[in-house]
């Protein structure tokens, strides 16, 4: 298992003639570790909704070998394609372990589900590892604090065996601390699957990313490595007449501003 | 053709009915997601105020009149009554007010029965609703029906006006629409939703009135007519008002055509199945707001 | 699959977990199928008898409503559709043995002297059982495929079952000739050739009644602790997330919804040799909900609670109503308000919100229902 890389070739979401997402190309390898970053509005959750089914839209997104737009939300789940919500959600009345075997069970035969869950499965026992719940997982993932119900997310994906991960920022309201154990868990997940970010936190993507996409007004404005990207003058034009005033800024952006002053 | 006629201008009265009730659902299930079922019972306050105004005023067309503000704000009080007391506590749960409400609504019809007695009472209508009016080639049309079709349109247009003009309406559709940012965006929404509740029920009670017009007035009358007057709101769209005028008619057409082919049980189970594939078309009904939002 | 040692809690506790469930239902067992028997009187368990057959869908709607979080209002339709299947079968027998082609009812109000042919199959009482149980499961299959599958709402759900309880409800009521209309099928004399006069037959009815309910809560039980029932209460908490997790809701309600309705149906088909009848007014909106509240007074979530619950306000009802009849129906809709207002566990959780509350905790109960 080494993840599946996507190809996305111009991608289009229209909502009542408003373009959200207005024909982007994307090319993520297997095993990227790939961050998408772009102001409010950009169309980064559209363009996830977009790969997992959850809105209409038109383009081509192919995923090992296979056409993704037009399926079914549930069929894209199965191809091996994970992603997570803004808000953690977790079956917050079930324990952590059941909702690792929910999560790792989606092709079992009506027999197992009619059965009682015995033992644990070698997947939920190494996902529990990674994501270091293993302490806890028989607590009820709604007593989990915030970080950890993120972590349990991850663990439900990488049990799923995705191949994919889309994860819309993880790290958003987590402590310090949390993010750093966060960065080292996506680097530990992206051994061995692809994993996309999306993210608003500049210091958590460079500390993490290995490549990144700009996106702005539906557009992919900017691609390349973490220094290439910040080397952009289009980039720093987007972010930093956005970031310094709640206007547009008149004034233009000096080269070496590096983006991370803005979040 | 004649007989399609009349049957089609009774469907439309029906209609009418039908769509005095959901105005109101559709402000409070649009607005709270609030299955309120003691809304039959608010109809029910409604036709029997109508009845108490017109034993002491003894002209039915004076009483009439009385009786529709007068049963809007009894029945919009008991509204209020019910939203602060009970609905209130159960936002976070908003299919189990269901069944509260439910409870409620078998209270308010054993007080009813306590107070009025269980058999049904009359009221009379004024004369000058009793008549028809001919259109030549046998289409008659009974005046009170135009009554009531004019009660209803009457009420969409304030409801409307008041939706759109007023800073009320702009708050209450604010609401409706992203209740958390309306929130945030300084809107007291428990006022609004209190002040939502009392022109909702207000307007059962309103329709309680009408009902005096067409038939008996008793203690299981709103029972009758709610969940027919849910399904208007289901296929119409939550929180949308042109659904629930559009829905209301076509339903009331349909049922009394249909009955008029068929029977009037085949036609209820037809009009149903009517409506579950109407929602494999449309399953958010025919107006939805279009919202970005997972729910 | 491999085991490792996290899961393996202390012994002791692992012990009273392993005999609770099965101590607690062999209690159960010799309390319906011991006790009661001895000490009630033929009238008395004959009362029972038609209790149980509540507790029985109250199982279906703890199945459906607790766990899956989908409001089942139309209960009654699958109750009624097991009620008059049985009936017709046993009308019908009942005919034969007196030697008459139709069923009484239809001598007075039917227009010709031949049998609906719909009626005829039902002659045959293995088909007859069987409809028991597969016209309320086909029917729910169809409904609940129908809506389920197009995420119809929540809410739309309720309001949908419930316009279906009205709509069969209203279509009996119309078919006076062939169904009995208001009356329903009434005056049920024989039992698969035993006389329901007789009161051992009629304790033999109780008995299977009583047989029936402890297989359907070992069944339900089963499907609580499964898989299923794990992946049921996530359906119930996040159907998008379930969905994003290669599953799809939609079948998983279905499940729980057919299910709830066979075991309506099953109840209904009981009842009749238990009371003698079948009519529409077992079967609209009002008894639709009533059969929900037992469930929501017990505890919606928890089996017992649900049967328990069930057993109580049927009894309630049957001592109350009669004596009491405005008192009954005030204190049946307090039990709405009270119970699922204020207390949406139940009296099974009592327990728990009464702790949380000495703690200083606060209730604290979580919402159970379905926020679609």
């Amino acid at each position: 298992m080494s993840g599946e890389g996507l190809t996305v070739r111009d991608l289009r979401v229209t909502f009542d003639g408003f373009k959200a997402v207005d024909g982007v190309d994307l090319d993520i390898r297997p095993g990227d570790l790939r961050f998408l970053i772009g102001p409010n509005g950009a169309g980064k959750t559209t363009l996830v909704d977009a790969v997992t089914g959850l809105v209409k839209s038109a383009g081509s997104v192919r995923f090992g070998g296979e056409e993704l737009i037009g399926k079914p939300v549930h069929r894209i789940a199965r191809m091996g394609i994970g992603r997570t919500f803004q808000t953690a959600t977790v079956f917050e009345e079930l324990t952590v372990l059941q909702n690792l075997d929910i999560a790792a069970g989606a092709g079992r035969g009506v027999w197992t589900m009619l059965r009682r869950r015995k033992g644990i499965p070698e997947a939920v026992t190494k996902a529990l590892e990674t994501t270091g719940l293993t302490e806890l997982h028989d607590r009820p993932a709604g007593v989990l604090a915030h970080g950890q119900k993120q972590w349990l997310e991850i663990g439900m994906l990488l049990v799923q065996d995705v191949k994919l991960l889309l994860l819309d920022e993880p790290v958003a309201g987590m402590s310090h601390d949390e993010r750093e154990a966060t960065g080292a868990l996506l680097q530990r997940v992206s051994e061995d699957h692809t994993v996309v970010v999306i993210e608003h936190d500049m210091d958590f993507m460079r500390s993490f990313a290995r490549s990144v996409s700009v996106l702005h007004a539906g557009k992919v404005l900017s691609e390349g490595s973490v220094a290439e990207v910040q080397a952009d003058p289009r980039v720093q034009e987007v972010y930093l007449g956005r970031a310094s005033e709640p206007e547009p800024a008149p004034e233009p952006a000096a080269a070496s501003v590096p983006v991370a002053e803005e979040a | 053709m004649t007989v399609i006629l009349n049957q089609s201008f009774t469907g439309i009265s029906i209609g009418a009915v039908l769509l005095l009730i959901a105005l109101g659902l559709t402000l409070t299930f649009g607005q709270m997601g609030v299955i309120n079922m003691a809304h039959g019972e608010f109809i029910m306050a409604g036709a029997y105020t109508t009845y108490v105004l017109q034993k002491s005023i003894s002209s039915a067309g004076v009483s009439l009149l009385v009786a529709l503000p007068v049963a809007f704000l009894v029945a919009g009080a008991m509204g209020v009554l019910l939203e602060w007391l009970l609905i209130r506590r159960l936002y976070t749960r908003p299919l189990d007010t269901l069944l509260v409400t439910w409870g409620v609504s078998l209270m308010l019809q054993q007080l009813a029965r306590d107070i009025f007695g269980a058999p049904n009472v009359q009221t009379h209508a004024p004369d000058l609703l009793t008549g028809n009016i001919s259109l030549g080639g046998g289409i008659t049309l009974a005046n009170s029906r135009l009554f009531i079709l004019g009660l209803a349109l009457l009420s969409v247009l304030a409801l409307t006006l008041i939706l759109k003009l007023t800073p009320l309406g702009r708050r209450i559709r604010a609401v409706v629409q992203n209740r958390d940012l309306a929130e945030v965006s300084g809107i007291a929404t428990e006022r609004v939703d209190r002040t939502t509740f009392f022109i909702g029920s207000g307007l059962a009670g309103v329709a309680g009135v009408a009902l005096t017009l067409v038939g008996p007035i008793g203690p299981t009358m709103g029972t009758n007519y709610i969940v027919d007057a849910f399904l208007v709101v289901v296929v119409g769209g939550i929180g949308q008002l042109k659904g629930s005028v559009i829905t209301a008619f076509a339903l009331g057409v349909l049922q009394s055509v249909l009955e008029y082919s068929t029977t009037v049980s085949v036609a209820k189970v037809i009009v149903l199945v009517a409506i579950v594939a109407f929602l494999q078309w449309r399953p958010q009904g025919l107006y939805t707001l279009r919202t970005r939002s997972l729910a | 699959m491999t085991t490792t040692t996290t899961t393996s809690p202390a012994p002791p506790v692992a012990l009273l977990e392993r005999f609770r469930v099965p101590a607690g239902f062999a209690l159960g067992a010799v309390l319906l199928l011991g006790v009661a028997p001895l000490a009630l009187s033929d009238f008395r368990l004959s009362l029972l008898a038609k209790y149980l057959c509540y507790a029985i869908v109250a199982v279906g709607v703890s199945l459906a409503w607790g766990r899956g979080g989908l409001m089942v209002l139309g209960q009654g339709v699958f109750f009624g559709l097991g009620g008059y299947a049985m009936a017709m079968h046993l009308k019908l027998a009942d005919a034969a043995a007196t030697g008459q082609t139709l069923p009484d009812f239809m001598q007075l109000y039917g227009t010709g002297d031949t049998l609906p042919w719909w009626w005829e199959p039902f002659a045959n009482p293995a088909f007859a059982l069987a409809m028991t149980v597969l016209l309320p499961m086909a029917v729910a299959a169809l409904l609940g495929f129908f809506v389920f599958q197009r995420r119809v709402k929540g809410a739309y759900f309720a309001i949908l079952s419930q316009a279906l309880a009205a709509a069969l409800a209203i279509w009996l009521v119309g078919q006076q000739a062939t169904t009995g209309g208001t009356n329903g099928l009434t005056d049920i004399q024989g039992f698969f050739g035993y006389s329901l006069d007789d009161p051992v037959n009629q304790r033999m009815v109780y008995f299977i009644i009583a047989a029936v309910l402890l297989l359907l809560m070992a069944a339900a039980r089963q499907l609580f602790v499964s898989r299923y029932g794990e992946l049921l209460i996530a359906v119930r908490d996040s159907e998008e997330r379930v969905r994003f997790l290669g599953y799809n809701p939609a079948n998983v309600k279905l499940v729980a919804y057919v299910i709830a309705a066979g075991m309506a149906g099953l109840a209904g088909a009981l009842f009749v040799p238990a009371v003698g009848i079948i009519s529409p007014a077992l079967i609209g909106i009002v008894p639709s909900i009533g059969f929900v509240i037992g469930a929501a007074v017990g505890g919606r979530a928890s089996l017992v609670g649900a049967v328990l619950g069930a057993i109580a306000v049927a009894w309630a009802q049957s001592t109350l109503s009669d004596a009491f009849p405005a008192a009954w129906t005030y204190l049946q809709g307090l039990l709405f308000v009270v119970a699922v207002g204020f207390l949406p566990g139940g009296l099974a959780s009592l327990g728990i919100v009464l702790r949380k509350r000495r703690a200083g905790t606060g209730t604290g109960t979580r919402t159970t229902g379905e926020t679609a």
